[in-house]
C-alpha cells in the first residue's frame, strides 16, 4: 500500500490502482453521512477533485492521486457512507483508476512513511 | 497535526485534498462562508490564530480530558467537540437514553433588586427585551432576546423568576458584551452579580429524569421550564427542567467545588454519557433552535428569526405594557405587517448536507441568491440533511428552492420546524 500526504491509501491491483482514505483520515473525519463519487470513465488530473465526503463535521475532498481515468467506483460507499469509518482500507475503497504510469506510486510513502507524517 | 503541543487538534491542507477539522462544528467556525452571513452580528471574541493559548478553560476540563473529549476552541473556552463514543452516537445517545454536557462555559447572572421589589427589576429587564417579564410566576423560567435599537438580536438567554431575584443564563460568547449591557441599563434598579463560582452542567433525554433523581428524587415532580434550588449532598443546586436539545432534560448550576462530583456520580450511571459541543450542535439543530451568531445576530430581528412565541401579549401592540424596548418600532411593525424575510426550516433532497452560508435560489438557474443558509449540517435522528435559512416571507412551506452545493443547484423543500417533534415534560 502507498500513501499520499492527503491521506489516502493507493493500492494495485493488475493494471488499475484501487484508491480510499486511510484509517487516521476518517477518524479525524468523524462519521462520514454522505460520499459523492465521480462517474466511471472520467479522466482525471493530478489533484482534481473527484470525490466529496462530508462527516458530521464538514465537508471534504478526495483528489486524483495520479494522472489516469476512473474506471470503477464503490456505490456500496454512496449508499451506506458510515462504511468509511468502519472499513476505511478495505471495503469502503472509493475507486478504481488505470494510470498512465504505474512507477509514478515508487516515490510515495509507504506506511512506514505515512505513519511517521501523521506522528 | 500536533497531537500533544497543545494546538488545536487539526491540520488543514487550505484547498487541497482532505481538510480534516473540528472546526466547523457549532460557532467554532469562523470566517468561511458564514462570517458573510454573521460576522458582524456575532459577538464571539476573536480566536482566530491563537490556538488555544488564550483560551480558557472550564473548571470540568480535567474531566473532559479524562474522559478523552476533543477538546477545540469555542467561544474563548476550550471545549469537548466530542468523546470517543463520536458525534454520530453521542446524537443518538442523547435522543435515547441520557447525554450531559459541559456548558460552564455560558454566563449566569443574578439581578437583584435594590429595592426588593422583585417588579421593579422585571420592569427593568423589560426595557431591554421584548418580552413578558413581569408576568413571569415564582419558579419558572422564560426564552428572552436582548434587542438593540435597529431591532437586531444582542443575544438570546433564558431567565427565571426565584422569588427575590432574577436568574439569566447567557451565551458564552456574548457575556462580556451582556453583563456591560445590563450593568449600563439595570445598575440604578438593580444589583447585577455574575456568578463565577458555580458551573452549569445539563443533562438531556428521555432517561435524563430517571437519572437525576436518583442524586436528587425531587426533580422528578418538575415540569418543563420550572426551575427549583434542590439539595444534593449538602450543596443548593440550581435546576431548571430545559435545554439545548429537544429532549427533556435538565440544567444544573453547581458551585464549582462540587461540579466534577456530580458528573461522575452521573456519568457511573449507565444510561449517561458526556457529549460534546458537535453533537449538542446537531440536537439543538434537528430541535430547530438557534446558534446565536449563526441563525440570529444584531441583522436579524426577533420577528424575522421566527420567535414571535418569544413575545408575548403583554409587550405587542395593545398589550399592557407593549413596546419600550429597543428597536420596538421595527419589531411592533414586522409583527403588525409581517416581515419580509424569515427563518426557515429546509430539508435538502438527497444526502449531502447544505452547509452554513450555501447560498439559495429560487430557480435552478439564473437568478440572484433569494436568501443562505444559516445552520445546516446533517441530521442522525432524522437522518438526513437539514438546514435553517432567512428565505423571503412570501414563500410557503412545501414550496422548493435550489442551494448551490459545490456548483450545483440542488433542491431542499421548505418545511416546519423542529424537523423532529420535542419531547418535553410539560
Amino acid at each position: 500500500m502507498k500513501y499520499t500526504e492527503d491521506h489516502e491509501w493507493l493500492r494495485v491491483d493488475g493494471d488499475v490502482v484501487v484508491v480510499g482514505i486511510t484509517s487516521h483520515a476518517s477518524e479525524q473525519l468523524g462519521d462520514v453521512v454522505f460520499v459523492e463519487l465521480p462517474e466511471p470513465g472520467t479522466s482525471v488530473s493530478t489533484g482534481d477533485e473527484i470525490v466529496v465526503i462530508e462527516s458530521v463535521k464538514a465537508a471534504s475532498d478526495i483528489r486524483a492521486p495520479l494522472d489516469g481515468e476512473i474506471v470503477e467506483v464503490n456505490g456500496d460507499v454512496a449508499d451506506n457512507p458510515a462504511m468509511v469509518n468502519e472499513d476505511p482500507t478495505g471495503k469502503a475503497w472509493f475507486f478504481k483508476m488505470k494510470v498512465a504510469d504505474l512507477s509514478a506510486l515508487d516515490g510515495m510513502m509507504d506506511e512506514a512513511a505515512y505513519n511517521e507524517m501523521i506522528g | 497535526m500536533t497531537k500533544d503541543s497543545g494546538e488545536t487538534p487539526e491540520y488543514q491542507r487550505g484547498a487541497e485534498g482532505i481538510t480534516i477539522s473540528g472546526e466547523r462544528t457549532e460557532g467554532a467556525s469562523k470566517g468561511g462562508n458564514g462570517s458573510a452571513l454573521s460576522g458582524a452580528g456575532s459577538c464571539e471574541p476573536a480566536m482566530g490564530d491563537s490556538g488555544m493559548a488564550d483560551l480558557e478553560r472550564t473548571v470540568l476540563y480535567d474531566l473532559h480530558i479524562e474522559l478523552g473529549g476533543k477538546m477545540v476552541p469555542f467561544a474563548g473556552y476550550e471545549m469537548p467537540v466530542q468523546y470517543p463514543m463520536g458525534v454520530l452516537k453521542e446524537h443518538l445517545h442523547t435522543r435515547s437514553r441520557a447525554g450531559l454536557f459541559d456548558v460552564s462555559h455560558m454566563g449566569q447572572v443574578i439581578l437583584r433588586p435594590k429595592s426588593g421589589t422583585l417588579a421593579d427589576a422585571a420592569l427593568a429587564f423589560e426595557r431591554l427585551m421584548p418580552v413578558d417579564v413581569l408576568g413571569l410566576p415564582e419558579g419558572k423560567q422564560r426564552y428572552g432576546l436582548f434587542t438593540n435599537d435597529a431591532g437586531g438580536i444582542l443575544d438570546d438567554l433564558m431567565f427565571a423568576n426565584r422569588g427575590d431575584h432574577l436568574f439569566v443564563v447567557v451565551n458564552a460568547a456574548c457575556k462580556g458584551q451582556d453583563v456591560a449591557h445590563m450593568r449600563a441599563h439595570l445598575s440604578a434598579v438593580c444589583e447585577i452579580e455574575e456568578i463565577t463560582d458555580r458551573a452549569l452542567v445539563a443533562l438531556q433525554g428521555p432517561e435524563a429524569e430517571a437519572a437525576l433523581s436518583r442524586l436528587v428524587s425531587a426533580v422528578a415532580g418538575m415540569n418543563f421550564m420550572q426551575v427549583a434550588v434542590l439539595d444534593w449532598q449538602g450543596v443548593d443546586l440550581w435546576i431548571s427542567r430545559s435545554g439545548y436539545t429537544g429532549e427533556d432534560g435538565f440544567e444544573i448550576s453547581v458551585p464549582n467545588a462540587q461540579a466534577r462530583a456530580l458528573c461522575e456520580a452521573l456519568l457511573a450511571m449507565e444510561e449517561v454519557a458526556p457529549i460534546g459541543l458537535g453533537a449538542r450542535d446537531s440536537l439543538r439543530l434537528e430541535a430547530g433552535m438557534c446558534l446565536y451568531g449563526h441563525d440570529i445576530d444584531t441583522t436579524t430581528s426577533p420577528v424575522e428569526a421566527n420567535l414571535t412565541w418569544a413575545i408575548q401579549k403583554a409587550r405587542r401592540e395593545g398589550g399592557a405594557r407593549q413596546g419600550g424596548f429597543p428597536g420596538a418600532d421595527r419589531i411592533l411593525r414586522e409583527l403588525a405587517k409581517g416581515p419580509s424575510r424569515l427563518r426557515v426550516g429546509l430539508r435538502p433532497e438527497g444526502r449531502a448536507p447544505m452547509r452554513e452560508g450555501t447560498w439559495i435560489f429560487a430557480g435552478t438557474e439564473g437568478g440572484e441568491p433569494i436568501g443562505a443558509i444559516t445552520s445546516g449540517g446533517f441530521g442522525p435522528s432524522i437522518e438526513g440533511p437539514m438546514a435553517m435559512a432567512y428565505l423571503p416571507a412570501d414563500l410557503s412551506e412545501g414550496a422548493t428552492v435550489y442551494g448551490d452545493v459545490r456548483g450545483k443547484r440542488l433542491p431542499a423543500a421548505i418545511v416546519p420546524m423542529p424537523f423532529l417533534p420535542n419531547r418535553y415534560k410539560r
